[in-house]
């Protein structure tokens, strides 16, 4: 199949058509606008529906009442706008609603500016909203992955009845690449039989979305039910990505954007002869820590690399388990980490100066 | 023998839990009958809000969301949006849409959302205890207001029927009160005109009904009744503001 060069954030749009998803709701916010306006084009040409909602706040709402009426629907936004999203996602999470929400990440803390960022790790793995839930957390490394896991990433929605967020940044939303549209693998997905969509066609019985467990025993049961659900998740979907960590001295971790410096500067590492290796998570929730506990054998030394000022790293402390030492370098507020500059930390970390 | 009365099949057995006095019950018994007397029960998703009827998914007999605070109209968008041949109504109080929802009711009503909104306006929060809501008359005490709203401190109340109708395309919106049976009788024909107006397709429609809250007021029902008449009536007046018309 022929190849289209598209932009990422475009990219997003058109993977997420193909997978069936004909309800987006949004607002607009640099750097994914083009998301926005490419469904806008392109859902009323299939029958779905576009709408730019008032805020972050009335989106999300929106996905929320969508989804709840069985539809497959999505939004996507960007740093500051997600920050507002985030009470409608605790919601999301507490009803038990698949949709696809999409990340594009840029520096804050507040405003903070329009450039690349990977400083929302924590909100999106750690929570952000209120109580004890988990999203599904992708990041991929190119507009091809990012197709991908769009695509399945709605199934996945679907198969857990869970909130899966896309954690992209500026960069992938931005660049353009050549990409395919493939088929995930397929799924086992449950009937919604739980979705509002009037009574009439199931047997008089009304069915309703809540979060609300006005009474301590049912919510401490809800709460057991989402927990038995999320290590269910750890176990079938964590995703990662290795690349040299049996014979390396030292293994690098980064995500998203970052991984491709990474990987440029594990090559450099090469020609000078240092055996250095990485570890990609692909799901940063569930975090791959199992892909750390033979690595923290053999290697000497780990090393974290990401755009923001260290957030990944405590993850990669906790699979690693105090067994080696684990350095961080990070750059942050758009800026983008050099690969010298990561072949210089590793020369220092191997050479015993830090 | 002949039934000459009988609890709606839109309403379901189980006991309300609403204070002595307190006029949901009546709202939720209006809502019902309409949506029997329309036959739209069937096809009906209700989106509840937060406060003292956030329960109403107990109580009316078809499918229900629980939204948050404020947020039930844009989680009314997105169902009826999916699903535009049913029918969409929001039941939400004054705290949920008149302080902390009013973006997501304004714009919903820019929209036209092909929805309807029963609003129940008591002037004050009653889930949370009494504290003072955006609708608090001018010198009533409430629990964060001990000597009476200070209009100097916090602006005269808000009246959101007013400022909704003055958008093209909230198509009917009218104010009505439940303080004894002839408006009981008003009401129940508002809500059907603003259910109507929905089945037909034509835009946004709202009811705000005025109602008591004894409880949180202080006062015995049949006080709360008649504080009702004598003090919101004459700042919230009844009647239709925005009449069904066809949007361009």
């Amino acid at each position: 199949m022929a190849k289209d060069l598209m932009k990422g954030n475009e990219a997003i749009g058109a993977a997420a058509i193909k997978a069936g998803c004909r309800y987006f709701f949004g607002y607009p916010i640099t750097p994914q606008s083009e998301l926005p306006e490419y469904m806008s084009r392109e859902l009323p040409k299939v029958g779905g529906v576009f709408l730019q909602a008032e805020s972050e706040v009335a989106a999300i709402n929106m996905v929320y009442g969508a989804s709840g009426a069985g539809a497959r629907v999505m939004t996507s936004s960007s740093s500051p706008g997600i920050s507002l999203k985030m009470e409608g996602i605790s919601y999301i999470a507490g009803a038990e609603l698949p949709c696809l929400i999409v990340n594009i990440v840029r520096g804050g803390p507040g405003l903070g500016g329009i450039q690349p960022a990977q400083s929302d790790y924590f909100q999106a793995t750690k929570g952000g909203g209120h109580g004890d839930y988990r999203l599904i957390v992708l990041a991929p490394n190119s507009i091809q992955e990012m197709c991908d896991l769009v695509m399945d990433g709605f199934d996945i929605a679907d198969q857990y009845r869970n909130p899966v967020m896309i954690l992209g940044d500026g960069t992938l939303g931005q660049m353009m690449e050549a990409v395919e549209f493939n088929e995930p693998k397929k799924r086992e997905l449950p009937p919604k039989d739980w979705a509002t969509t009037g009574i009439k066609d199931k047997n008089g019985k009304k069915r309703l979305i809540s979060s609300l467990f006005i009474q301590p025993e049912d919510l401490e049961n809800h709460n057991l039910k989402l927990q038995m659900k999320y290590e269910e998740i750890k176990k079938n979907e964590t995703k990662f990505e290795s690349l040299d960590v049996d014979d390396a001295d030292i293994v690098l971790t980064a995500y998203g954007t970052t991984s491709r410096i990474v990987s440029n500067a594990i090559k450099a590492l090469k020609k000078i002869g240092i055996k250095a290796g990485m570890i990609r998570p692909i799901t940063l929730w569930p975090f791959p820590y199992g892909a750390y506990e033979k690595a923290a054998d053999s290697a000497k030394a780990f090393l974290t690399v990401e755009m923001s000022l260290g957030q990944m790293v405590e993850d990669v402390r906790l699979g690693v388990n105090g067994k080696k030492p684990v350095y961080f370098y990070g750059r942050t507020g758009g800026m983008l980490p050099d690969q010298t500059e990561i072949v210089e930390k590793v020369k220092k970390i191997l050479g015993g100066e830090i | 023998m002949k039934t000459v009365f009988d609890r709606t099949k839109a309403l379901t057995p189980a006991a309300m839990h609403y204070c002595p006095g307190c006029t949901h019950g009546i709202v939720h018994r209006l809502v019902g009958e309409v949506l029997e007397e329309l036959d739209i029960l069937d096809k009906s998703t209700m989106v509840a809000p937060v406060g003292c009827s956030t329960f109403i998914y107990d109580y009316i007999n078809c499918d229900a969301q629980q939204a948050a605070h404020g947020r039930a109209p844009a989680v009314a968008t997105g169902i009826k949006r999916v699903h535009p041949d049913s029918i969409v109504f929001t039941y939400q109080g004054d705290g949920d849409l008149a302080s902390i929802g009013t973006a997501e009711i304004v714009h919903a009503a820019m929209r036209g959302e092909r929805i309807t909104v029963i609003f129940v306006n008591n002037a004050i929060y009653g889930m949370t205890g009494g504290q003072m809501a955006p609708t608090t008359l001018a010198g009533q005490k409430a629990s964060t207001a001990p000597l009476g709203r200070d209009k100097l401190h916090y602006g005269m109340p808000i009246r959101m029927s007013e400022m909704l109708a003055t958008l093209d395309s909230a198509t009917f919106i009218e104010r009505v009160s439940v303080h004894d049976p002839a408006h009981i009788r008003k009401a129940k024909s508002a809500i059907k005109k603003a259910f109507e107006n929905q089945i037909t397709g034509v835009g946004f429609s709202m009811v705000e009904v005025l109602s008591t809250c004894p409880t949180n007021w202080k006062m015995t029902p049949v006080e709360a009744l008649e504080w009702l008449k004598d003090n919101m009536i004459p700042y919230y007046p009844l009647g239709n503001i925005g009449n069904p018309k066809e949007v361009e």
